[in-house]
C-alpha cells in the first residue's frame, strides 16, 4: 500500500488530502499514522475530499495518507451469518478482543475469520465451465443456512482444478478457472464486493407472494411482498424498533439482515441476548442462525453509519443470489439520512430541505429500489424485502425523510402516538396506513388460506372506517344516543380493536400468530356481528348480547386459543349460537308474559 | 511542544483563528495567554493547512488580534480522576472551585471517551426504587436506563430530581446506594445552591460529584461540561464497581451552546438553527449510560430539559427522545392543579421496564396492573373530552366511574409530597386499589389467575 498524500486539514469526519493526483472517486483509503478507514468521496482540483469511518480526533495535517486502489468492499462468505458487523463490515467480537469494552481506533481487523476451517463440499469438476453467479461449492454455515459458494459475477471461465472436499479456510485456493485469455484465476471460499454497488440478476419477477410476519394487521389488513418494501414510521416511544425485531423474529424470510442503523446500543444488545433463546416455528432452530447484525450505534462515527446501510444490503443480496428470500431491517433510516445530511454540511454544500441535501431523494430511491423478487444469474430466485424504520422529526411525516420516503415505498405502516399512549400495540394506525401489494397477493390469499379472505378482509376494514365517522358524532353527543345498528358497529370493531389489531409481542402465543388463525378470528369476529344484527332485528338490543359476556371472551380469543388447534374455533360459534338463541328464547317468554 | 503562537487571525464569538501553525492536531488543546497573563483553555475545532480555528472556552473578551500567545498543548481535554472525587465540586472543565485543592489524580483520561462497543454490554435488567408511585409503578426506572426528565420552566423538576437522589435504592431488599454525578450546565446560581444544600440536608453529599458552569460561567464550557461528568462516572462504575447515577441539568442549555458555537463557525442549520449533527452529538453523551458485561456497576443517567413553550416536538425532547430509553413527561396543567409530581403518564415511557419487573423483580402482577392502569386512564382522557361537551352530569354510569377513577389517580397514585418514600409494593397497592372502583369486566389488559388474586371491588 503507497503513501499518495498527505492531510491538509481536517473538519470533523471530513478530510482534505493534498499531493496526488491518483485517487479514484470512492477508492478506500486509510488515513494518518494509526491508518484509520476512510473513503474518498469527492475530488476537487488538487484537493481530494476523504470520508473518515473513526474518530478523526489528534489528526495532524502532513500525516500521510495511503492508497488501496480498489474501493471500500465487502468480504462475502461463510462466517457471516450470526455475525455481528459495524458500518463497514468489521466484526465487533473481533474489535471487542482487540481493544477491550470500548471502541478504539486504527484496528487492523479481518472481515471474515480466516483461522476457521469450514466443511466444504466442491460441486463442480474439471472441465465443467462457470459463468457469473455458478455455484462451485457448498458450506454448511449455520443450521439454518447453507452457503453457497458463487462465483463472481463479472467472471467466468473453465474449471482446471479442484481440491478435494474437506476442511478449509476462507482464505485457501479451492478451485481454479481458465478465463478465455488463458489467465488462470484462484477462487477462494470468498468474494470482495464493492460495498456502494449493487449485485446484478437476471431479471425482476412479478411480486405476488406475501412474506407472512404472524403479525395480524400486517399480514391481513396491510401486506407486504417477498421482494417489497415498507416504511415504519413514528415518533420516539410509538414502536417503531419493537415492530422491526418482531418482524425480525417472525417472519418467514429465510435471513435476516438487521442494521441498527444510529441507534441504541441497548437495542443490539437485546438482540445479542434475545435472538439466540428464540426458536425458529418452521425449523425450530434458533433464529440467530438466520441473522445477520450490522450495528453502528448513534454514538459510533457518522460516516460508517452512512455505510451500514449499504453493508447491509449487499450482504443481503449476495444471500438472494444463493437463491434465499432475504428480509433487510433498517432502523432507522432517518439516522442514514442525518448522517448524509452532516457529512454534505460539512462538505459546504447547498442544501435543500430542512438542511438536507438534494440528493436526497435519489438516494432513498437507489435505496429502496435494491429491493426485489428476481431471477438470479444461476437460475435460482430469491428476494430481498426491505422494511425501513423512519424517525420522523416531532412524529411530523410532512418532513423531507417521511415524504420522500413514501414516494418510493408500497407499504406504509404509520405509527400513531395517540395508540402508543393508550398502549395500543402494534400502534400501527389502520386509517392512513397502506399497502399497495394487496391486488397482487389476492390470488396467494385465496388459494393459500380461503377463498373468502378478500371478502371478510375487507368487510373487517369497512367496519374501522365505519367506526372513525361514528367517532366522530360520539365525541360529540356520547353513544348512546346512536340508533342500535351503530350502537353494533361501534361494539364490533371494538372488538377487532382490542381482540384483533391489538397484538401482545410478549405473549408466547399471541407474539406470532399464522394466517390461517388470523383469518379464523377475522371469521368468529363476522360471525358475532351477524348474530348481533339478526338479534337487532328481533328487537334485543346490543346492550343485552354485551351483558352475556360473549364480547369479552372473544377478545380473550387471541390467548385462549393455541396456534395449532384452529377446529377449537368450533365451540366458539356453538356458544355465540347457543347464547343468541337462549337470548331470543328469554325475550320471546319476557314478550308472552307481557301480552 | 512549546512553540507559541504570537497573534491571531481573526476572533468571532466565541472562536479564534490562529495562521502559520505546524503541527496542531484535531481536538487538541490549546492554552492562551492574554496580555494580562490570564490563560485562557481552547480547543482545535477545524484545521485546514496552516490555519487552526479555535473555540475558546472562558470567552474571548479581551482578546485583540495582536497581544495573545498561542501555546498547543498536543493532547485532547483530560479529567484527573481518583476516588477522591467524591464530595468534590469542580467546574465546567473539571477544575476543583471548592477550595479544598487539586485532586491527587490516578488517572487521565480524555474526556470524549471512546463509544461502547454494542456486543460488550449487558443489557440493563434490575429496576430501581425511586420511592415516586407514578415512576416505580408505571415508568420504571432502571439500573443503566437513560431516562430523561422533560419539563418545562416553572415546574418542579429539580425537586423531582433532589427526590430521586434522595431516595433511589437499588431494589428494596439490596441496600446498597448510589454515587450520583451531578452536571450544572446553564443553571442559575440558586439553582444550584438548591441542589448542593438539599445534598447537604440529606447527608448524601460525601457521595457527591458536582461539575457546575453555571449561568454566568462561559458558553463554550457547556459542552464539555456533561462529558468530564460522564467520564468522571464512567471512572467510578467502571474502574470501581460503583452504581452511578447521573444527573445533567439543564440539556436545553447545552443544546443552545452547541446551536451558539455552529453559528458562529457559520455551519448550515438544520430545525430551528440547530446543527445538523445535534443528534449524534447528543448521542455521544447519552449514550454513555449503560452497563458492561464483565463489570459490576452501571452508569444511569437522568437528564433533565426544560421543553420551549412546552413542546414536546421542539428539536431538544425530540432528538433526546429518539436516544434515550424513554421519557417522564411533566405537566403544567397537572401542576397547577396542586399535583406533586406533575407527572402526567400516558407520554412517559420507560422502554426497558418490561425487562425489570415483575416475577423475580418487582411483584408477578406489575407489568400488568401497570399496562391496565395505563389503558384506564387513557380511556378517562377520552370520557374527559366527552364530559366537556355534555357536561359531567349527562355521562353515562360506567363513564361517571371513569371520571372518579381518574381523579383518584391523579389525587392518590401520581399526587405524594415531597418527601414522602413509597415502597413498591405501596405502589402497587394503591393501584390495585384505583382499580377497584371500576367493575371487574372492564380490566381486559389483566389476566384472570392475577384478578383473582389481587383485584378488590369497591362497594
Amino acid at each position: 500500500m503507497e503513501q499518495k498524500g498527505k492531510i491538509a486539514g481536517v473538519n470533523g469526519p471530513v478530510i482534505t488530502v493534498r499531493g496526488s493526483n491518483q485517487f479514484q472517486m470512492l477508492e478506500m483509503v486509510l488515513v494518518g499514522k494509526e491508518k484509520l478507514i476512510g473513503e474518498v468521496i469527492s475530488l476537487e482540483n488538487e484537493n481530494v475530499i476523504v470520508q473518515v469511518y473513526e474518530s478523526t480526533t489528534g489528526l495532524k495535517v502532513g500525516e500521510p495518507v495511503y492508497s488501496s486502489g480498489e474501493p471500500l468492499s465487502l468480504q462475502l462468505g461463510p462466517g457471516i451469518i450470526g455475525g455481528v458487523f459495524d458500518g463497514i463490515q468489521r466484526p465487533l467480537k473481533n474489535i471487542e478482543e482487540k481493544s477491550g469494552s470500548f471502541i478504539s481506533r486504527g484496528l487492523d481487523t479481518e472481515s471474515l475469520d480466516s483461522s476457521k476451517k469450514w466443511d466444504v463440499d466442491i460441486i463442480v469438476q474439471e472441465g465443467d465451465f462457470l459463468k457469473g453467479g455458478d455455484i462451485y461449492a457448498l458450506v454448511q454455515e449455520t443450521e439454518l443456512v447453507k452457503h453457497k459458494i458463487m462465483i463472481k459475477p463479472d467472471l467466468e471461465g473453465t474449471v482446471v482444478f479442484t481440491a478435494k472436499n474437506g476442511s478449509y479456510t476462507v482464505n485457501d485456493v479451492i478451485v481454479k478457472i481458465k478465463n478465455k485469455y488463458d489467465d488462470i484465476i484462484d477462487l477462494t471460499l470468498f468474494q470482495l464486493w464493492p460495498v456502494r454497488k449493487p449485485r446484478p440478476f437476471s431479471h425482476r419477477r412479478r411480486l405476488d407472494k406475501p412474506l407472512v410476519t404472524g403479525q395480524r394487521i400486517i399480514d391481513t389488513l396491510f401486506p407486504i411482498a417477498k421482494g417489497g418494501t415498507a416504511a415504519v414510521p413514528g415518533g420516539f416511544g410509538t414502536g417503531k424498533t419493537m415492530t422491526q425485531h418482531q418482524l425480525a423474529k417472525w417472519c418467514d424470510a429465510d435471513i435476516i439482515v438487521y442494521i441498527g442503523c444510529g441507534e441504541r446500543g441497548n437495542e443490539i444488545t437485546e438482540v445479542l441476548e434475545d435472538f439466540p433463546d428464540l426458536i425458529d416455528p418452521k425449523s425450530g432452530k434458533p433464529l440467530m442462525e438466520r441473522t445477520v447484525l450490522i450495528a453502528n450505534t448513534s454514538n459510533m462515527p457518522v460516516a460508517a453509519r452512512e455505510a451500514s446501510i449499504y453493508t447491509g444490503i449487499t450482504i443481503a443480496e449476495y444471500f438472494r443470489d444463493m437463491g434465499y428470500h432475504v428480509a433487510v431491517m433498517a432502523d432507522s433510516t432517518s439516522r442514514w439520512a442525518e448522517a448524509l445530511r452532516e457529512i454534505s454540511g460539512r462538505l459546504e454544500e447547498m442544501p435543500a430541505e430542512e438542511g438536507f441535501p438534494a440528493y436526497l431523494p435519489s438516494r432513498l430511491s437507489q435505496f429502496y429500489e435494491r429491493a426485489g423478487y428476481v431471477d438470479n444469474l444461476n437460475n435460482s430466485e430469491g428476494s430481498v424485502s426491505i422494511i425501513g424504520a423512519v424517525s420522523p422529526q416531532g412524529g411530523d411525516f410532512s418532513e423531507p425523510v417521511t415524504q420522500n420516503t413514501k414516494r418510493f415505498v408500497r407499504c406504509f405502516w404509520a405509527l400513531d402516538r395517540q395508540l402508543a399512549y393508550s398502549r395500543h400495540y402494534p400502534a400501527i394506525n389502520w386509517l392512513n396506513s397502506y399497502s399497495e401489494y394487496t391486488d397482487d397477493l389476492e390470488d396467494w390469499y385465496e388459494s393459500q388460506v380461503s377463498s373468502e379472505f378478500f371478502k371478510v378482509r375487507n368487510h373487517i376494514a369497512r367496519l374501522l372506517q365505519e367506526e372513525s365517522k361514528l367517532m366522530e358524532i360520539v365525541k360529540l353527543i356520547g353513544a348512546d344516543i346512536l340508533p342500535e345498528e351503530q350502537k353494533l358497529i361501534l361494539e364490533t370493531s371494538k372488538l377487532i380493536r382490542t381482540g384483533f389489531l391489538q397484538q401482545n409481542a410478549f405473549h408466547d402465543i399471541d407474539t406470532f400468530v399464522p394466517i390461517e388463525k388470523q383469518f379464523k378470528m377475522m371469521q368468529a369476529i363476522l360471525y358475532l356481528h351477524e348474530q348481533g344484527a339478526n338479534l337487532l332485528g328481533k328487537g334485543i338490543p346490543v346492550s343485552q348480547l354485551r351483558k352475556t359476556g360473549i364480547f369479552d371472551e372473544l377478545v380473550k380469543m387471541k390467548y385462549n386459543y393455541d396456534n395449532e388447534h384452529l377446529e377449537a374455533f368450533d365451540e366458539l360459534y356453538v356458544k355465540i349460537d347457543d347464547l343468541c338463541n337462549g337470548l331470543i328464547e328469554s325475550y320471546r317468554s319476557f314478550e308472552r308474559v307481557n301480552s | 511542544m512549546n512553540i507559541e503562537y504570537l497573534g491571531l487571525k481573526e476572533v468571532t464569538g466565541s472562536i479564534v483563528i490562529v495562521q502559520g501553525v505546524k503541527d496542531a492536531s484535531y481536538e487538541e488543546m490549546v492554552e492562551i495567554t492574554l496580555e494580562s497573563g490570564e490563560k485562557r483553555a481552547g480547543r482545535v475545532i477545524e484545521i485546514q493547512d496552516d490555519i487552526a480555528v479555535i473555540q475558546v472556552f472562558e470567552g474571548t473578551t479581551g482578546m485583540s488580534s495582536s497581544n495573545t500567545r498561542t501555546r498547543f498543548l498536543g493532547k485532547a481535554l483530560e479529567i484527573g480522576l481518583s476516588k477522591e472525587i467524591l464530595g468534590r465540586t469542580m467546574d465546567g472543565l473539571g477544575r476543583p472551585i471548592d477550595g479544598l485543592g487539586d485532586i491527587m489524580a490516578n488517572v487521565n483520561w480524555d474526556v470524549n471517551g471512546n463509544p461502547i462497543n454494542p456486543i460488550s454490554r449487558k443489557y440493563p435488567r434490575n429496576y430501581i426504587q425511586t420511592g415516586i408511585s407514578a415512576i416505580d409503578g408505571l415508568t420504571t426506572l432502571i439500573r443503566g436506563q437513560k431516562l430523561p426528565v422533560f419539563s418545562g420552566n416553572g415546574l418542579p423538576h429539580d425537586q423531582l430530581a433532589v427526590q430521586i437522589v434522595k431516595q433511589a435504592q437499588l431494589s428494596a431488599d439490596e441496600h446498597k446506594d448510589f454515587v450520583i454525578v451531578f452536571a450544572a450546565m446553564g443553571v442559575k446560581n440558586d439553582v444550584a445552591d438548591f441542589f448542593k444544600r438539599s445534598f447537604q440536608e440529606s447527608g448524601v453529599l460525601q457521595k457527591v460529584v458536582m461539575f457546575l458552569n453555571l449561568a454566568n460561567d462561559p458558553v463554550v464550557e457547556r459542552i464539555v461540561t456533561p462529558r468530564c461528568a460522564l467520564t468522571a462516572a464512567e471512572y467510578l462504575a467502571f474502574e470501581h464497581n460503583m452504581h452511578v447515577l447521573v444527573i445533567l441539568t439543564d440539556m436545553t442549555s447545552y443544546c443552545e451552546a452547541l446551536r451558539e458555537i455552529s453559528s458562529s463557525k457559520g455551519e448550515i442549520p438544520s430545525r430551528k438553527g440547530f446543527p445538523g449533527y445535534m443528534y449524534s452529538d447528543l448521542a455521544s453523551l447519552y449514550e454513555r449510560a449503560g452497563m458492561l458485561k464483565d463489570r459490576e456497576g452501571s452508569i444511569t443517567q437522568i437528564p433533565i430539559l426544560t421543553m420551549p413553550n412546552d413542546d414536546i416536538t421542539h428539536p431538544i425532547p425530540d432528538l433526546t427522545g429518539y436516544i434515550t430509553e424513554g421519557q417522564i413527561v411533566l405537566d403544567r396543567g397537572l401542576h397547577q392543579k396542586g399535583v406533586y409530581p406533575p407527572i402526567i403518564v400516558l407520554p412517559s415511557l420507560s422502554r426497558l421496564m418490561k425487562d425489570g419487573i415483575g416475577q423475580g423483580f418487582t411483584r408477578d402482577d406489575h407489568p400488568q396492573i401497570a399496562n391496565q392502569l395505563f389503558a384506564s386512564y387513557a380511556h378517562v382522557q377520552e370520557v374527559k373530552a366527552l364530559a366537556s361537551v355534555i357536561g359531567e352530569d349527562e355521562l353515562s354510569d360506567m363513564d361517571a366511574l371513569y371520571m372518579s377513577f381518574g381523579k383518584n389517580f391523579e389525587e392518590r397514585f401520581v399526587a405524594q409530597s415531597k418527601d414522602e418514600n413509597r415502597i413498591m409494593d405501596g405502589t402497587l397497592d394503591i393501584g390495585w386499589d384505583l382499580l377497584g372502583i371500576l367493575p371487574r369486566d372492564e380490566l381486559d389488559r389483566i389476566g384472570e389467575e392475577v384478578l383473582d388474586k389481587y383485584y378488590k371491588p369497591k362497594a
